[in-house]
């Protein structure tokens, strides 16, 4: 082994030398749709087991299904705001497999025409890079019910309430070459569906899902036979799934094996990937255009209708951060990873130091509640009272350091920073003859050490500025403190 | 005998409005007749008590003036309707204790405009046939030359041979590929395929989505114009089904065909068609010519390749619709060690040879690696079919062909499958195209057996349909009633 390499991520240095990983990404994202793909019944997590299952989603002999027109909007959405070609004929196929929460024997999907085609997203990495990665496709499909196999030693109970739910499943081009790219699409199209309102993003209740295609080569080879990683939900898990599987792709082929296409899972207590099926066991799903449903038919001017109610999404409106609030880049890239942080942002900064607000919603606030674990959302702090603390440091009411103290009241006791300023008397004295006073007080109390200094040791004046402030309780200007004092001791 | 079953749909409704007898008394004179040709077995379930209830239901809607287009009139039931709180097999083991808590839309219309139910009807294993030997609880015998034993034909044979034997005043079907139309042929009844979307299908058990559709078997063409009526409308619950206003058709019952063009297909008059048969179409061509409408012989290219095409597009989509009957959430289950045992028992037990047969077919041809090469093939001549029927329409108005190849045969005589999807070679390219047809019963053969002629339309011109058909039915004077009829 080279010692001296420096890898890159998603490098893999092996004894035959350095692999790198080819990835892409299938994402299910559930729509934030109050009813199912294609019947009425509710789309909500957490019911009691089977009480959101209507005629349709549990199969009944006859039953037909209906789009849900809202879903077909969120999909058109979605598609926009990834920029992709949106294709105004695409058609419903059925996936047949049987299994037991899959009550019609049949999921339908879209296979041959999706509703929406290529586009691509800029995805931010750690080192403040970017890079592009290509869409391949965004399709409309219903999602299974599901199947508990714990609750009785020798039955299985189903329970149909996911059984139809609206999902989208937006299938990258092969074009991640790290973990950690990985992580920053996510991340990216979660924010995306965020945005726009199509996904809540929740990856814990299991609104958005990743499945994962990995293989390895050396730099400038064809493409390596590929395995797939099924549903992985969280980032962390993905990056963990990808490193672990990548290095176990690298160790066969090193020993001169080789790669079977297959299904693998992730094993969150191991850390690795282990075989669900093999290509040979892979169910031959008959897809056909379901008979039951038309092709899904719009306009361009519909479309255009669509487009005018997307929001301003991540990409531009970073750069309008940079440019309207003077933050940096990186800064921006952060605020607007969630809407919930570039709206809050935003109303706090209102008319304010753009930077310094940055600065403590980012430092502060941020570490404050990840402390605390409350999501912004319910942060005790609002957007306003934040504003208005860097409005009181702006205009010098207030020291950085009492505003610190002010911040961890604020979050205490959700009042305003004006309010807790003026009852705690922390307001900044920046008044000559107060100073002085303090000055006078200070000087007399340490007459050896003004010898001392006088005498020419420097190093004491910090002494003096540090009495001065603590008889201030800290509310002294530190600025005035200074240059009085350097008056005083000439 | 009762005088009452001589009444068909319409002068029955006629006489109730007069008050000349009442409903209860309409519906309990059925009654004795389901009971007298029970042996028939077109029924599979009888609902008295229900029929007796909306009867007395309607007569009082009689008496308070309120009276609705079919108040009154006892009808049956195909048994690929699913119908709320009555047993709804699909004449198939697997469903054999279905029971819906909801009603089909069309057999809701039937009954929101006033019509009474009185049972069930028998019909091929999910529709597959035409013979009605594939159903689980047994054949149903075709009321004419009741001592041979002969099918009623399928898959609405049930429904065919209770009209025919009176036994109901008319009863609905589903046509896939000829289920409507071939069983009314072999009944010596009339049967109407509306164009593909005019009824909805939802509630109706799926066999081939894109093929299926519903419409009425009756003694007369104005008896399914006024049934067809109600059965038509636009529905949201199915995507497919078309919304346009359909005109009231009994407005179209005496409109004549004067100036009309009727086409004759040439790749209709083939060998294998019996003698009876071609003599009887003659004299159909002629009827209609001699009532002022212009024959064109005209051509239909691809009508050869339509039966193959049927067989792989209607399988394919039947392997997928029947997926659902794995007896995890209804309908009858074995139970096994493994899932994929417990699918194996339950569903070799619960679909007969024909559905197996047709699961089958339909899941190779869509199988990757052989999608190409049939399914996708048989979409494009589908198509190719279809556009020899808009062709034809713009040189004619009505095509004129036999119903089916020859007249009912017996029961039991084994016939292999291919022999037996022949019997719908006359009616499958209609349904392909997704057109409107008609068979009206024209004459008997030399065994006493009826002979039936089938009119397509163009899309959505039923009420042309209607016209036509009921100017051929005038010509033929079929006056016949089947030997095995209640009395």
């Amino acid at each position: 082994m080279n010692e001296s390499i420096n890898l890159k991520p998603g490098q893999i240095n092996g004894e035959t030398g350095i692999w790198e990983m080819v990835i892409g990404l299938e994402i299910h994202a559930q729509i934030s749709s109050k009813s199912k793909l294609f019947s009425g019944a509710s789309a909500s997590f957490g019911a009691e087991a089977n009480s959101n299952v209507s005629l349709v989603d549990a199969a009944m002999p006859g039953m037909l299904p209906v789009i849900n027109e809202f879903c077909v909007e969120q999909a058109v959405k979605t598609g926009l705001a990834l920029n992709a070609k949106i294709n105004n004929v695409s058609i419903f196929d059925r996936k047949n497999y049987f299994y037991a929460d899959l009550p019609q024997g049949y999921q339908i999907s879209q296979f041959t025409k999706p509703i929406v085609g290529e586009g691509e997203i800029i995805i931010d990495l750690d080192d403040g890079l970017q890079t592009t990665v290509g869409i391949e496709r965004l399709h409309l499909e219903q999602d299974a019910g599901k199947s508990l196999h714990d609750q009785h030693p020798s039955k299985s109970y189903i329970d149909l309430n996911r059984t139809g739910v609206a999902l989208m499943e937006i299938v990258s081009k092969p074009d991640i070459r790290s973990p950690q790219e990985a992580g920053a699409y996510v991340k990216k199209i979660r924010s995306i569906l965020r945005y726009v309102g199509a996904c809540d993003g929740n990856m814990e209740e299991g609104s958005l899902r990743a499945d994962c295609n990995v293989s390895v080569r050396k730099s400038g080879e064809e493409f390596g036979t590929r395995c797939e990683i099924k549903n992985l939900n969280s980032v962390r898990f993905i990056i963990q799934a990808i490193q672990s599987e990548a290095e176990r792709q690298v160790e066969i082929l090193e020993e001169g094996g080789k790669i079977n296409q297959e299904t693998r899972l992730f094993d969150t207590s191991t850390g690795e990937t282990r075989s669900m099926r093999s290509k040979e066991d892979a169910h031959d799903y008959r897809y056909f255009p379901d008979p039951d449903l038309l092709p899904l038919e719009f306009s361009d001017s519909w479309v255009q209708k669509i487009r005018e109610t997307l929001p301003e999404l991540p990409d531009l409106l970073k750069k309008r951060l940079v440019t309207d609030f003077g933050i940096t880049p990186y800064d921006a890239s952060i605020l607007v990873e969630e809407k919930d942080y570039v709206d809050f942002y935003q109303k706090a900064a209102n008319g304010k130091d753009g930077k310094l607000t940055a600065n403590w919603m980012i430092t502060e606030l941020f570490g404050a509640l990840k402390k605390e674990n409350i999501s912004l959302s319910n942060s005790p702090i609002s957007p306003e009272n934040l504003g208005q603390l860097i409005a009181l440091i702006s205009d010098g009411t207030i020291s950085g350091k009492i505003a610190k103290d002010v911040f961890a009241e604020m979050m205490i006791s959700k009042k305003s920073p004006s309010d807790i300023v003026k009852e705690k008397g922390l307001e900044q004295v920046s008044d000559d003859i107060e100073i002085l006073k303090l000055i006078d007080k200070v000087i007399s109390e340490n007459e050896d050490k003004v010898k001392d200094y006088l005498g020419g040791k420097d190093k004491l004046f910090g002494f003096f500025v540090g009495q001065v402030m603590k008889l201030s309780q800290g509310k002294a200007n530190p600025g005035m403190v200074n240059k009085l004092l350097k008056n005083k001791l000439k | 005998m009762s005088d009452l079953l001589k009444f068909d749909l319409l002068s029955a409704s006629i006489a109730l409005k007069n008050k000349e007898f009442s409903s209860l008394e309409l519906t309990n004179a059925y009654f004795e007749a389901i009971e007298q040709t029970s042996a028939l077995g077109a029924y599979l379930e009888i609902v008295k008590d229900h029929s007796i209830n909306m009867a007395k239901a309607s007569d009082k809607n009689f008496k308070n003036g309120t009276a609705r287009p079919l108040e009154g009139l006892p009808i049956g039931v195909k048994d690929m309707f699913c119908t709320k709180d009555i047993k709804t097999t699909a004449s198939s083991k697997i469903l054999e204790n279905f029971c819906p808590t909801y009603e089909s839309t069309v057999t809701q219309n039937l009954w929101d405009d006033g019509a009474v139910m009185l049972g069930k009807l028998s019909c091929d294993e999910f529709a597959m046939g035409s013979s009605n030997e594939t159903a689980a609880k047994g054949n149903v015998v075709n009321p004419w030359l009741k001592n041979s034993k002969m099918s009623p034909g399928g898959s609405s044979g049930g429904s065919a041979s209770a009209v025919a034997a009176r036994s109901a005043l008319a009863a609905t079907g589903t046509d896939t590929g000829g289920s409507i139309r071939q069983p009314a042929a072999f009944c010596g009844i009339t049967g109407l395929k509306p164009t593909y979307g005019r009824c909805s299908r939802w509630g109706i058990v799926a066999f081939s989505s894109s093929l299926d559709q519903a419409g009425p078997l009756t003694r007369t063409v104005s008896d399914a114009a006024l049934m067809l009526n109600s059965m038509a409308g636009h529905d949201k619950k199915d995507s497919t089904s078309a919304n346009l206003e359909m005109p009231d058709l009994m407005n179209y019952l005496d409109r004549g065909i004067r100036g009309k063009k009727i086409g004759i297909p040439k790749e209709y008059t083939q060998d294998g068609i019996s003698d009876d048969i071609v003599s009887f179409y003659e004299k159909s061509i002629n009827w209609l010519k001699d009532s002022g409408a212009e024959i064109v012989p005209v051509s239909l290219p691809h009508t050869k390749y339509a039966l193959p095409v049927y067989y792989i597009i209607a399988p394919a989509e039947a392997s997928s619709n029947l997926a659902r009957y794995d007896g995890v959430r209804y309908g009858k289950r074995n139970e096994a060690a493994s899932l994929d045992e417990m699918y194996e028992i339950t569903r070799g037990n619960g679909f007969g040879e024909e559905v197996k047969r047709r699961i089958m077919i339909g899941t190779y041809v869509l199988s990757s690696g052989y999608y190409d090469a049939y399914y996708l093939k048989a979409q494009k001549v589908r198509r190719l079919i279809k556009e020899d029927f808009e062709n034809v329409f713009e040189e004619v108005d009505y095509i004129l062909t036999p119903s089916t190849p020859t007249t009912s045969f017996e029961l039991g005589k084994k016939q292999d499958p291919l022999t037996m999807y022949l019997n719908d070679i006359f009616t499958v390219p209609a349904s392909l195209a997704g057109l409107p047809g008609i068979s009206l019963p024209v004459g008997l053969d030399k065994s006493g057996l009826p002979i039936g002629i089938q009119l397509i339309a163009n899309s959505f011109d039923e009420p042309g349909l209607i016209s036509t058909a009921r100017v051929l039915e005038r010509s033929a004077e079929f006056n016949f009633i089947a030997d095995g009829a209640a009395k």
